[in-house]
């Protein structure tokens, strides 16, 4: 029975309203208590106040939220992580993007083996990955820097630790991946003959995929580049390694105010205005993405 | 008491009547075809009566028990789904097995049953295969099996041959008709094509947005069909104005004449089609539809001046 | 036979090298035979490997994440499966909305997580505990589980249920007979995916961790912290041997692709 009802079921319809929210009552319980609670939290308590005395003082102060926003240390935080955030978002995408298109065109056995070596990393371990860059760049022993040492390329290493180009690198090196699996979930939707109507017409290859390949895959590149931004504004453990204590980004701030200083409050509006600053550029972004590709796909 | 009674069945989704008072009466060993565009409300009907759909109104009787207030679980009938629906998990024999499990039927009156099953639609040698390893065919046949084998009240099939090529659909057509006689079961088929409820129903059920347009057997609506729709749904028919009055002609009881008598026209165009030439008639009351037998005599080309009769 | 040129074969050689590079020298680093990184590397040797035994601390915490990871796994498959059936079988107000809450931990920055989690635990007694551990992960991976059993989920044939329903099977047995055994590869590479999650988690983790409840992560980022050397990439070596292995699997059954995008298998 699978034509033509246009609202198919496969059961009679006064079961309908209740059952879904039956299935789905263990999960919700667990995020009604898990997740939302702990986040509602966390918002209240950024308004507490703290003393190093008297520790957090559960109270309702604009205190924090105006450190925040006015105090130049903080500006210089956030404005840092923005800036990383939008390097590793335009290196992936100009990397990324070619390497996924690249990609489609290989032979179905090489690009598997390519495929599992470029998403692979994503399921190792930040810590391992990070650590990498750390071994090969990491001052006078980065094992890169020996080598071209060693040949008199280099007399001094190469800075990287507690530098942001390093924590640039890194972080890029940690989320091109996602960027590659969402410009390649994007090629996959191309119908192959378009590409040869197009060479059928005249087009050199070029012009096939500037005009043909590239706007059809901008869907792609656009969530990747959401995606991608989202992650390196909020990454913690790739910059708390290469840029240390020197440098700080929003959540290695926040790690620090509330394992090192203590100030809970003042860690949780850091954690509150990061998490409002990232929902409303992605939010926003997609919007503009979906209205603009509204038209193409669906 | 007819076996199956269908008395002002109606389903509404919110403001859109799918099937409107539809009233039936089936008797039992007949075939009756549910036949109509997309969107008549056949497949809606047999969904009420499978129960996978809850009936606005009316209601169903079966055997003259109701059969809208019992769980569909509970309902006793024999479905060939659209998609066939074999469970891609287990093999033929326990695709066919499982209606006989959920009755608690012994291991060894199962074993027989099911042989004796796929005995009857010609595939007891692929016992043990699974259903992605058959043809569309095959897989056909084995949900017929499964549908019968736990000896059903009523059969129903949802548009069963629409995913098998052409020259398998006639094969099944027939196979399908001589399984049921055999059987003898009730059996009521929803499908869009009017040939094939032509050729393998008792009687058919003409349908439009949810109303029914005739009830009847397949050469009477044919030839003496109650309404427009019908005229036009079942096989080709030409509307024309004759002399200010409104003509319905089949295109095989139209014949080329001589000069002198009939309507004059021009040949349009010509189709040929094996046992048929297919001619589109351009005349003074519009486009006629002409079919003419291949008896392997000279026929009208395309442009000649011809005058036609019937 | 490849289509593409050798600028692009260029290309693509230097993004798998940038991409491979930094794993593939911390498993070399870990074979070193010295107490520090050198090149060119000449000799080989287990002796960092075998100096993991001299720290507890690191065999502990292995154990720990490896319990952590199955426990928070099966735990959230279990509560995924009815959710997913929930949510691709019927057609109720709330689903999006449901479906959304359900997918929120991967919208919400991990760093938040783990400080809304320190909280949270603080005040209602758990922190520092085993038991809080799982419940951040089971929260944390969920999602990963829920898209993997909801693809399976949504691609099943709904008439095979109603076939079953039709030949007389009830509720519960058309679950067991039907549709649990044909969602099962979601279901294991749901439990899989989500182990990994766990297993690699750090960044909500180190909010939550202390040293009486920690996980292998959070260890070696401590300890990376203050030293650099062959010890920690040795550590690191066995993590990414742990995980080759289960990615090869998922690969295998799924295709990395389409399991990373949350699409499972057709």
């Amino acid at each position: 029975m699978t034509a033509v009802d246009p609202h198919p079921g496969p059961l009679p319809r006064q079961r309908v309203t209740l059952r879904p929210w039956l299935l789905s009552l263990p999960a919700l319980v667990l995020f009604a208590a898990v997740v939302v609670t702990p986040l509602v939290m966390t918002v209240v308590l950024s308004f507490h106040d703290f003393s190093t005395m008297g520790g957090i003082k559960p109270v309702f102060i604009l205190k924090n939220w105006h450190d925040v926003f006015t105090d130049e240390y903080y500006r210089e935080m956030f404005g840092r992580t923005i800036r990383i955030a939008l390097w590793v978002t335009a290196i992936c995408a100009v990397a990324g993007a070619p390497e996924a298109y690249i990609l489609s065109r290989m032979s179905a056995r090489w690009r598997g083996i390519f495929l599992l070596a470029i998403l692979g990393p994503l399921l190792i371990s930040v810590v391992a990955r990070t650590l990498g860059w750390a071994l090969l760049f990491g001052g006078a022993t980065g094992v890169v820097n020996q080598a071209l040492m060693k040949l008199g390329l280099l007399s001094r290493p190469l800075p990287f630790m507690f530098t942001e180009t390093g924590m640039v690198v890194a972080l890029s090196h940690v989320l091109v991946p996602f960027m590659v699996l969402s410009v390649w979930a994007a090629l996959q939707r191309l119908d192959p003959q378009v590409e040869n109507a197009a060479l059928s017409l005249g087009a050199s290859h070029a012009t096939v995929l500037t005009r043909v390949v590239l706007p059809q895959a901008m869907p792609g590149v656009l969530s990747g580049a959401i995606i991608v931004f989202s992650l390196a504004a909020s990454a913690f453990a790739t910059p708390a390694i290469i840029g240390g204590r020197r440098l700080k980004v929003a959540s290695t701030l926040a790690y620090d105010e509330f394992l090192n200083t203590l100030n809970w409050p003042l860690g949780a509006a850091v954690a509150v205005l990061l998490l409002a600053g990232i929902a409303a550029i992605v939010f926003g972004a997609n919007r503009l993405v979906e209205r603009r590709y509204a038209s193409v796909f669906e | 008491m007819s076996f199956l009674v269908l008395d002002k069945l109606t389903k509404r989704f919110g403001d859109h009547v799918a099937v409107d008072a539809l009233s039936l009466a089936v008797e039992q060993g007949e075939f009756v075809s549910l036949l109509g565009p997309s969107g008549c409300g056949k497949t809606t009907t047999l969904q009420m009566i499978a129960g996978f759909v809850e009936a606005t109104s009316g209601s169903a009787t079966l055997e003259g028990r109701d059969l809208l207030s019992m769980r569909p679980a509970q309902r006793g009938l024999g479905i060939v789904f659209q998609s066939y629906a074999l469970f891609p998990h287990m093999t033929v024999t326990q695709n066919v097995a499982f209606g006989l499990e959920m009755r608690g039927v012994s291991r060894a009156e199962r074993e027989s049953r099911v042989a004796e099953a796929l005995a009857l639609v010609g595939l007891a040698k692929l016992a043990d295969r699974y259903p992605r390893r058959m043809s569309g065919g095959q897989q056909q046949r084995v949900a017929l099996a499964r549908a019968l084998v736990i000896r059903p009240r009523i059969l129903l099939l949802d548009e069963p041959l629409s995913n098998l090529d052409a020259k398998l659909r006639e094969e099944m057509q027939i196979e399908l008709r001589q399984i049921q006689r055999t059987v003898g079961t009730t059996t009521l088929l929803v499908t869009h094509d009017q040939a094939e409820a032509m050729a393998l129903s008792d009687r058919v059920v003409v349908m439009n947005a949810g109303k029914v347009e005739q009830v009847a057997r397949p050469d009477e609506a044919y030839e003496r069909p109650a309404t427009p729709f019908v005229a036009a749904f079942l096989g080709k028919t030409n509307r024309l104005m004759v002399d200010g009055a409104e003509v319905t002609v089949r295109p095989e009881r139209i014949r080329f004449c001589n000069e002198g008598s009939g309507m004059p026209g021009r040949v349009a165009a010509r189709i040929f089609q094996g046992n048929h030439w297919l001619y589109h008639v351009d005349t003074g009351s519009g486009r006629v539809i002409v079919i003419r037998q291949n008896a392997g005599d000279a026929v009208p080309a395309e442009g000649d001046n011809v005058r036609i009769a019937w | 036979m490849s289509r593409n040129g050798p600028l692009a074969l260029a290309f693509h050689a230097a993004f798998v090298t940038f991409m491979v590079a930094p794993i593939a020298i911390v498993v070399l680093v870990a074979f070193t035979p010295e107490g520090f990184l050198s090149v060119p590397m000449t000799h080989w040797s287990l002796r960092w490997f075998r100096a993991i035994a001299g720290y507890p601390e690191f065999i502990e915490a292995f154990w720990s994440s490896l319990l952590l990871g199955a426990l928070s796994s099966a735990i959230a498959i279990t509560l995924s499966v009815p959710a997913a059936l929930a949510v691709s079988r019927y057609r109720f107000p709330g689903r999006q909305a449901l479906t959304a809450l359900f997918l929120s931990p991967l919208m919400i920055p991990n760093v938040v997580l783990g400080i809304a989690f320190l909280r949270f635990f603080t005040q209602v007694g758990i922190g520092g505990t085993f038991a809080g551990l799982v419940l951040a992960h089971v929260v944390i991976v969920f999602p990963f589980a829920l898209r993997l059993v909801l693809a399976s989920a949504t691609g099943l044939d709904r008439a095979l249920e109603n076939a079953a329903i039709s030949l007389g099977a009830s509720g519960f047995t058309v679950f067991r007979r039907v549709t649990l055994p044909l969602i099962l590869p979601g279901v294991a590479s749901g439990w899989m995916l989500a182990f990994i999650q766990s297993f690699d988690e750090v960044t909500m983790t180190v909010f939550i961790a202390t040293p009486g409840a920690s996980t292998l992560p959070v260890r070696m980022f401590l300890y990376i912290q203050d030293n650099i050397d062959p010890l920690v990439a040795s550590v690191s070596a066995v993590v990414i041997a742990v995980t080759l292995i289960f990615m090869l699997l998922l690969d295998r059954l799924y295709g990395l692709d389409r399991l990373l995008s949350g699409r499972g298998r057709d």
